[in-house]
C-alpha cells in the first residue's frame, strides 16, 4: 500500500525560529529521512520553497486563470500531487493548465525545494 | 546637490532600466545584478567626476558592473551550488562574446524587452508587476514609488522583494515570450504601463516632480515597447493613447489647480505636434487590420484631439468607436463612455435610456462621473429637478476637491437656471 505524508506547518513560526533552532529541526529531518530511506520504505520526499514562491493556477471557460499566491480557499481539498521536471515556471503552468482539476478546481505550483542529495 | 551630483544622478536615471536590464541576462540573478549596478554606480561617482564621461555611460556601467558581480560572488555566502550557476551564467556570456574580463559590454535594447515581461509575468500579482516594472525599468526609488502609488515604504520594499524572490526561486524565465503566448503576455504589460501612465496622469494632487517621472517612464517604455515589437499594433496604440491625453496635461488643469473639462479646455495649450504624432501612430496601428482596445482608444482621443472647438467633435465617430470598445471590455464606464457620445451625436434621451441599463444595475451608483453625465444630460433637456438631484448625488460621491468644486459650481449655475425660469 502506498501513501502520501503531507506535512502542514505554519511558516511564520518557522521564520521566527533561530537560526539554531532552525538547524537543529533540518538536521532531525535529515535524520528521519535517511532512516526512511535506509528503511527501504521512501518512495520520494520534496521539502518546497514557501507559499510566497507559488503561483495557483485555474482554468475557467478555457482560458488559464494564474493567481499569484497559494491556494488558499477551503472549500476544496488535496486530492493528489504530480511532481515534474519542467524548464521553467511557464512551462509548469502549462502542465498544470491540463489538469482535469484545473477547470473546476484550483492548482498549486509550488518549487522543490534546492537541498543537497541524503 | 552640486552641478556635477545632479547630471551624474540623470545619467544614473536614464542608464539604470537598459544597463540592469542587460546584466539580469548575463548575470541570471536580480539581486546581483542590482547590487552589482549599485557598485558600479559608486565606482562611477567617484572616477566620472575626476576623469569626466566615458564615451558610453551605459557601456561603462554594464562592463564595470559585471567585473563587480564577479567580485561579489567571490565573497557572497550563498550555496556553493547556486554561485557554480552564476559563474557559469558569466563565463558563458564572455564565450558568447569571445571576450577577456575587460572587454566592453554594452545595453542591449532587447533585454528590456525581456526584463518588462519578466517584471509583468502572470504568476505576479499587478501590484508586484507594477512596483517591479518602475523600480526597475523606471529606476524609481522605493520611497518614490511609495509616494507615487499612496503606499507605504514598507509594503512597497516588501512587494518588490518578494517578486525578486519568487522570479528566482520559481524560475520565472527571462525572455521574451514566443508567439503562442504572447497575446495574454503582452496584455499584462501593457496593462502595467497604462496604470503607471494614469496614476501620473489623473492624479492631480500629488508632488508634480514624481507625476512627471510616471508619465515620463511610462511613455518611455511604450516607446521601447513599440519599438521592439513593430508588428504588434496594440503597444502602438497603447503609445498613441498615452501620447494624445499626455498633449493636454497643460490645459486641464487651470491656473487655480482646478479640473478643466474637456470641453472647457483651451485647445491652444494642447501640444499640436505630440497629437500629431499620436494621431499618425493610431493610422498606422489600424492599417495593420488587428484592432484592439487600445488602438481604439487611441483612435477615440485623437477624434477629440482633432477638433478645433468642443463643439466641432465628431461625436458620431465616437459613439462608433465605443461601441467597437464594448466588444472587447463590456465595462459600466465603457457604456457611460458610450452613451455621452450618443448624448451629443443622437440626443441626451437616448443617451439616458442606453443608461437605464447600467442604472438598474447599480455598478456605478458610487461612481461621481456617472451622476455628473447623467446631470449634464437632463440640464441640456432643462430637467432642471433631475438634474439638481444628479448633480447633489455626484457630489456624495465626488472624492477629488477639484471635481467637487466643479459639481458646486455647476449646482449653482443650476439654481439660478431654474431660479431664472420661476421668474418668467
Amino acid at each position: 500500500m502506498k501513501y502520501a505524508l503531507l506535512i502542514y506547518a505554519a511558516e511564520r513560526d518557522w521564520a521566527q525560529k533561530s537560526k539554531e533552532e532552525q538547524g537543529r529541526i533540518y538536521n532531525e529531518y535529515m535524520a528521519y529521512s535517511v532512516e526512511l530511506k535506509k528503511s527501504g520504505k521512501l518512495l520520494s520526499c520534496e521539502p518546497l520553497d514557501p507559499t510566497s514562491t507559488a503561483t495557483t493556477i485555474r482554468v475557467r471557460n478555457g482560458k488559464t486563470v494564474p493567481t499569484d499566491g497559494p491556494f488558499a480557499e477551503t472549500k476544496e481539498q488535496l486530492g493528489g500531487i504530480y511532481v515534474v521536471d519542467v524548464k521553467d515556471l511557464n512551462e509548469a503552468m502549462a502542465w498544470a493548465s491540463k489538469i482535469p482539476d484545473a477547470r473546476t478546481g484550483s492548482i498549486e505550483i509550488r518549487p522543490l525545494m534546492n537541498v543537497p542529495e541524503m | 546637490m552640486t552641478q556635477t551630483a545632479r547630471s551624474l544622478d540623470r545619467i544614473f536615471r536614464a542608464e539604470s532600466g537598459p544597463v540592469l536590464a542587460t546584466l539580469i541576462r548575463i548575470l541570471g540573478d536580480f539581486q546581483l545584478a542590482e547590487d552589482a549596478l549599485q557598485d558600479a554606480f559608486t565606482a562611477a561617482l567617484e572616477t566620472w567626476s575626476k576623469d569626466g564621461l566615458p564615451a558610453s555611460p551605459g557601456a561603462w556601467l554594464t562592463t564595470t558592473a559585471r567585473r563587480k558581480a564577479v567580485d561579489r560572488l567571490r565573497h557572497l555566502r550563498i550555496v556553493e551550488a547556486r554561485r557554480s550557476e552564476l559563474a557559469l551564467s558569466i563565463r558563458l556570456d564572455q564565450e558568447a562574446h569571445g571576450s577577456q574580463d575587460e572587454l566592453e559590454v554594452s545595453p542591449v535594447p532587447e533585454d528590456q524587452l525581456r526584463l518588462i515581461f519578466t517584471c509583468c509575468h502572470l504568476a505576479l500579482s499587478r501590484g508586484a508587476q507594477v512596483a517591479l516594472t518602475v523600480r526597475t525599468l523606471g529606476g524609481l526609488s522605493i520611497a518614490e514609488i511609495a509616494r507615487a502609488f499612496l503606499v507605504n515604504e514598507a509594503t512597497v520594499a516588501q512587494r518588490v522583494a518578494r517578486a525578486k524572490q519568487k522570479i528566482a526561486r520559481a524560475h520565472i524565465p527571462y525572455e521574451i515570450p514566443d508567439r503562442d503566448s504572447l497575446a495574454p503576455r503582452l496584455d499584462a504589460v501593457l496593462s502595467v504601463l497604462y496604470l503607471v501612465f494614469n496614476e501620473g496622469y489623473l492624479a492631480t494632487s500629488r508632488g508634480p516632480l514624481v507625476r512627471g517621472d510616471l508619465v515620463a517612464d511610462a511613455l518611455r517604455l511604450a516607446r521601447g515597447l513599440s519599438a521592439l515589437l513593430p508588428d504588434e499594433p496594440e503597444p502602438m496604440g497603447l503609445l498613441a493613447l498615452m501620447l494624445l491625453h499626455d498633449s493636454r496635461r497643460e490645459a486641464r488643469v487651470s491656473d487655480e489647480g482646478d479640473l478643466v473639462l474637456l470641453d472647457d479646455q483651451d485647445r491652444t495649450k494642447w501640444k499640436r505636434p505630440q497629437i500629431e504624432e499620436g494621431a499618425q501612430l493610431v493610422e498606422k496601428a489600424l492599417r495593420m487590420g488587428r484592432p484592439g482596445p487600445y488602438q481604439i482608444q487611441g483612435a477615440i482621443a485623437a477624434v477629440h484631439a482633432e477638433a478645433a472647438t468642443a463643439a466641432d467633435t465628431d461625436w458620431r465617430q465616437i459613439a462608433v468607436l465605443y461601441n467597437q470598445l464594448l466588444r472587447y471590455e463590456r465595462t459600466p464606464v465603457i457604456e457611460l463612455n458610450r452613451a455621452v457620445a450618443v448624448s451629443f451625436a443622437e440626443s441626451p434621451v437616448e443617451a439616458l435610456r442606453l443608461l437605464e441599463g447600467v442604472e438598474r444595475a447599480g455598478a456605478l451608483e458610487h461612481y461621481a462621473p456617472f451622476h455628473l453625465a447623467r446631470a449634464d444630460m437632463f440640464r441640456r433637456l432643462a430637467r432642471s429637478d433631475e438634474a439638481r438631484e444628479s448633480y447633489r448625488r455626484a457630489l456624495q460621491f465626488a472624492s477629488n476637491d477639484q471635481v467637487r468644486r466643479f459639481i458646486e459650481r455647476r449646482l449653482n449655475g443650476a439654481d439660478v437656471e431654474s431660479r431664472a425660469k420661476g421668474l418668467v
